[in-house]
C-alpha cells in the first residue's frame, strides 16, 4: 500500500472538509480513504471507526486522527484533523459575521427561526434513527430515559451522570464469566 | 483573559465528555454557555447550532462561534482548540492501546452499555435546542405551531427518503422567511 505524505493527507481531508455539506461525514471519509485513494482497507477503516466512536470526541475527527497517524505518523494525524476542520471553520466565520450584522433584520430573524426549527428536526431524526433498536429494548430504554431526565431536565452535570450511570450500564452488559479474560 | 480561561476550561471538559459524538454534549454545552456563563443567549445558541448544520465538515465546529461571541477571534481559536485537541490527543494515544485489548470481552460491554446513554444525551440535546427553536413560550401559538411543524416535517422527510440534510435546513429557512415574518 502506498503511504501518502502529510501534505497529501491534508489535501484529501481538506477536500472532504469543504464538500461534506449536510453531515454524514463518516461516509465521505470511507469513500475517500477506502474507495478512492486506497489508503486503508475496508477492515482497517472499520477498526478506526470503532475506536473513534468509543472514545470521546467527534467520530469524524477521531477517524481522521487514527487514519492520519496510521498513514503518516504524528504529522499525518495533525494534517488530517486540521484539514478536515478548517474549511467549515472559515465558512462558519463568514456565516457568523453575516449573522452578527443582520441578526435584527425581520427577514433574517424569520429565516433563522425556520433554519433552527429544521435543525431540531434533523437532530431528532438522527437520534431516533441511531437509537431505533435501543428504543424498543426495555433495558436500553430505561437508560435512555434516565440519562435524558438527569441531563436534560434536572441539569445534573454530565461528568456526574457518566460516572454514575455508565458503570451500571456497562456492568449490565458485562461479559459472562467463562469467556472473561 | 479570565474569559478565555473560562472558555478553555469549559470546552476542554466538553471535549473529553463527548462520548459517542458531539451531539452528546449539546445539553451540557447549552447549560454551560447560556445559563452558567451567559456567553450566548438561548436563541443565539439555537441559531449557532443550526448554522453549524449548514456548514460542511464536522458539525460541532459551530462551537467556534460561541467563542467568537464571548471573546472575539481569540475566543474562537481558543474554543476550537479546546474542543478538538483533548479528545484528539486521547484518541491518538488510545489507538496505540486499542489493539492490545482487541480480544477483551469488556470492549463489547463498554460499547453496548454506552449506546443507550449516548441516545439519551442526544435526546436531551434535542430538548436543549428545541426549547427555544421549536417551542418558545415567548412566541405566539401560531409561531410555535409553525416551528414545530417545520421540525417534524424535516424528520419525517428524512425518514421517508435520503436527501441531503443541508438542503432541508435551507428549505426550513425559506419556510421560516415565508411563514414567520
Amino acid at each position: 500500500m502506498n503511504n501518502p505524505t502529510p501534505t497529501a493527507l491534508f489535501a484529501a481531508f481538506f477536500r472532504i472538509g469543504i464538500t461534506s455539506f449536510g453531515g454524514g461525514l463518516v461516509a465521505y471519509l470511507r469513500d475517500e480513504l477506502v474507495t478512492h485513494k486506497n489508503w486503508l482497507s475496508s477492515d482497517e477503516f472499520l477498526a478506526a471507526l470503532e475506536i473513534g466512536q468509543t472514545l470521546p470526541g467527534l467520530n469524524s475527527v477521531n477517524v481522521a486522527i487514527i487514519a492520519g497517524r496510521k498513514l503518516a505518523g504524528p504529522a499525518g494525524a495533525i494534517a488530517a484533523a486540521v484539514g478536515l476542520v478548517i474549511p467549515g471553520a472559515v465558512i462558519l466565520c463568514v456565516l457568523g459575521v453575516l449573522y452578527a450584522r443582520f441578526r435584527n433584520h425581520p427577514d433574517v430573524v424569520a429565516a433563522l427561526a425556520g433554519i433552527a426549527a429544521a435543525a431540531v428536526g434533523l437532530l431528532l431524526q438522527v437520534t431516533l434513527k441511531i437509537g431505533a433498536k435501543q428504543f424498543v429494548e426495555p433495558r436500553a430504554l430505561f437508560f435512555i430515559l434516565l440519562t435524558f431526565v438527569l441531563v436534560g431536565l434536572c441539569h445534573v452535570s454530565l461528568p456526574v451522570v457518566l460516572f454514575l450511570v455508565a458503570p451500571m450500564a456497562i456492568l449490565l452488559h458485562r461479559p459472562p464469566k467463562e469467556t472473561a479474560t | 483573559m479570565k474569559e478565555l480561561v473560562s472558555l478553555l476550561n469549559a470546552f476542554c471538559l466538553l471535549s473529553l465528555l463527548a462520548v459517542g459524538g458531539g451531539s452528546a454534549v449539546l445539553p451540557q454545552m447549552e447549560h454551560e454557555t447560556v445559563s452558567i456563563h451567559g456567553w450566548v443567549s438561548a436563541a443565539d445558541f439555537a441559531t449557532i447550532y443550526s448554522l453549524g448544520q449548514m456548514a460542511p465538515g464536522p458539525n460541532m465546529t459551530m462551537v467556534g462561534l460561541i467563542g467568537f461571541k464571548a471573546a472575539g477571534i481569540t475566543g474562537m481559536l481558543v474554543v476550537l482548540l479546546a474542543f478538538y485537541l483533548p479528545s484528539s490527543v486521547l484518541t491518538y494515544a488510545a489507538s496505540h492501546l486499542w489493539d492490545a485489548c482487541k480480544n477483551s470481552p469488556w470492549r463489547d460491554a463498554v460499547q453496548k452499555g454506552m449506546a443507550p446513554i449516548t441516545i439519551g444525551l442526544m435526546l436531551a440535546g434535542v430538548y436543549a435546542v428545541g426549547k427555544t427553536a421549536s417551542y418558545n413560550p415567548a412566541h405566539s401559538l401560531e409561531f410555535n405551531g409553525i416551528t414545530c411543524g417545520i421540525g417534524l416535517a424535516v424528520a419525517a422527510i428524512l425518514f421517508a427518503r435520503r436527501i441531503n440534510p443541508a438542503l432541508l435546513i435551507l428549505a426550513g429557512g425559506v419556510a421560516g422567511w415565508f411563514f414567520l415574518r
